[in-house]
């Protein structure tokens, strides 16, 4: 294995480079992560920037047309634009509002479950697991499920618990129909779906937590709000940071309940429609590339400003 | 004090449990709905809590699901099933040996360059598939309807070497420098030593990468029209829009969607939640 090709380099080249390099290292390393440096060029890097460029673009996604330069004009009509602005900005204030609401409640709801798992007593696998078991239902299911569940007539499972709760009282309601509670509607389902990933994480955080901390704070008469308040979230703070991040993200990613929803259960589209229901409804319903294009865009902005602002909050809090 | 003491313990066990085994009963409920709705006639799953009683079971629901998709104008169960394994099982075992290759790359060899590709992984660790998947479309056009193009985008995952890179940074050294000594080459290291080393963080990627690939449904519904190469979750929505609706076959349907996934969850669940925990690595 003594290889000719390190003595085949010139001795000048090797007395500029950075000793700590070696050049067998760099044969190997080149060929050991070609195959996904090439793989994430040509399927994340080259979209992106292709996105890019066609967002400044007029481009029909059948290329029935020429192309035209358009400039920013896909952005300013997105944002001004009497009749486009409506449903972009509308799709854009769902992302947030689902974003807004699912962070606390799902993140809280989580953290709930995973401090009454936590607990030391018995069967507590047992539940985990039943927590945790939505995780691994593919949204497409969920949706089908759920769109039985929120059903407007007294059929639908939602409104016959209602109906037996209060005694028939409260008529039969159209979840997802209804602009008021439709988005709402897909919140909770997204909620059921996602809750047991984010308990999972939170838990192995919860059990990082040496319990002598908490030995000390029963030794000086801490009761278990406090015990809670100054251990267990301090203990857990980047975790949560981290927890956050991702659901927010993750909030901006919806699409698959959204579509099925709207398109087979008939969900209220306006009050349901996000950023990426907007884009690939542009380029299927109105062979728009360009201003898809500008919509994907515009949605990696927004995450890159969360992901950059809630890294910032990591740092300094951990440095603080 | 110490009865007392007692006593106090196992009222707080005893309000732990409650709490507990109420939510465990609401989540479980839609998935009860979905097992005994798929077992029962379709006239009465969407029926008020009839649809919740487990009476009149059968299988009939699943042999509907099976004679309907069984032409060529409606595509073959069995079909989409095949498609559905295929593409994960490719998706999976090529994105553990191309991102383990690499995140082996990354944290143990010294080669030119590989701190400035490194910066540009973690960039991509950002871009969200969703924010690329539409120029991708555009992209790929040549490649529509195929297996390969929904195979292809997802093998290389930036997130995946970057949680084998983590994974090999806290390996010991001494192991592979001992076999660096004994004559071994990157490649022989990497697979005879390291591999062996590395069964958490391999069986990480591949439960994370399995759930994401089995589920997918925004790529598939984006390049591909033809039911022959259409995966299981797609004709999930398409089987669902049929008219007139039948809701017990539906949910046979949807059962035999998440089946293989809940067994395997059932069987290595102690690894899918240390895969979910394990991912939560801070960058």
């Amino acid at each position: 294995m003594a290889s000719p090709v390190s003595t085949a380099i010139p001795s000048s080249q090797l007395t500029v480079r950075k000793p700590r390099f070696r050049w067998r290292d760099t044969r190997d390393g080149v060929l050991m992560s070609a195959p996904a440096i090439i793989g994430l060029i040509a399927f994340v890097a080259v979209p992106f920037i292709t996105a890019i460029v066609l967002s400044l673009y007029n481009v029909q996604a059948d290329m029935a047309r020429e192309p035209r330069f358009w400039g920013f004009t896909h952005y300013i009509r997105l944002f001004t634009d009497p009749i486009l602005s409506g449903t972009f900005l509308r799709s854009l204030l769902n992302n947030l509002v689902f974003a807004l609401v699912v962070i606390p409640v799902q993140t809280g709801l989580a953290l709930v479950l995973a401090v009454l798992l936590n607990r030391k007593l018995r069967g507590m696998k047992f539940f985990r697991t039943f927590f945790f078991m939505p995780v691994v239902f593919p949204m497409a299911l969920v949706a089908v499920i759920w769109r039985l569940i929120l059903e407007r007539g007294d059929d639908g499972l939602l409104n016959a618990s209602v109906s037996v709760i209060t005694g028939g009282l409260v008529p039969a309601h159209d979840w997802l129909g209804s602009s008021a509670t439709a988005l709402g509607s897909v919140i909770l389902l997204s909620i059921w779906q996602g809750v047991g990933f984010q308990m999972v994480i939170l838990l192995a955080a919860l059990q990082e937590i040496p319990e002598e901390r908490y030995e000390a704070a029963r030794l000086d008469r801490a009761n278990g709000w406090q015990q809670f308040r100054h251990i267990t979230i301090p203990g857990i703070r980047n975790t949560l940071i981290f927890v956050t991040l991702l659901t927010t993200i993750l909030a901006f990613r919806v699409y698959d309940q959204v579509y099925i929803l709207i398109r087979t259960a008939g969900a209220n589209e306006e009050a349901t429609q996000t950023l990426l229901y907007t884009g690939t409804k542009a380029i299927f319903s109105e062979n728009n590339l360009g201003r898809a294009s500008a919509i994907s865009v515009v949605l990696f902005v927004i995450i890159v400003i969360i992901t950059l602002v809630q890294r910032g909050l990591l740092r300094q809090r951990s440095e603080g | 004090m110490s009865a007392n003491n007692r006593a106090r313990r196992t009222a707080a066990a005893f309000q732990n449990y409650a709490v507990l085994i109420v939510a465990a009963l609401l989540m479980f409920a839609p998935i009860y709905y979905l097992l005994i709705g798929s077992l029962k006639p379709s006239s009465e799953v969407l029926n008020g809590f009839a649809g919740f009683l487990p009476t009149d079971l059968s299988l009939d629901n699943y042999v509907a699901v099976f004679r309907a998709l069984s032409s060529d104008a409606s595509g073959y169960f069995w079909q989409f099933m095949a498609n559905s394994l295929l593409i994960s099982i490719v998706v999976v075992v090529g994105g553990l040996l191309v991102n383990s290759l690499a995140g082996y790359a990354f944290s143990r060899l010294e080669w030119v360059g590989r701190d400035k590709v490194f910066i540009l992984i973690i960039l991509l660790v950002i871009v969200p598939f969703e924010s690329v998947a539409i120029p991708l479309m555009a992209l790929m056009q040549g490649q529509r309807d195929t297996l390969l193009v929904q195979m292809l985008p997802f093998i290389a995952n930036a997130f995946s070497v970057f949680l084998f890179y983590t994974f090999f940074l806290n390996l010991p050294k001494s192991v592979e420098e001992a076999a660096h000594l004994d004559g071994l080459g990157a490649w022989g290291t990497f697979f005879r030593i390291v591999v062996p080393n590395a069964k958490p963080v391999f069986a990480t990627v591949a439960i994370l990468t399995f759930l994401s690939s089995w589920g997918q449904y925004l790529w598939p519904s984006l390049v591909t029209s033809d039911p022959a190469v259409r995966p299981l979750p797609l004709e999930m929505g398409v089987f669902s829009d049929r008219e007139p609706a039948d809701w017990g076959q539906v949910f046979a349907f949807g059962t035999l969607l998440v089946l293989p996934v809940l067994v395997v969850f059932l069987i290595f669940q102690r690894y899918f939640v240390q895969s979910v925990a394990g991912s939560a690595v801070k960058g």
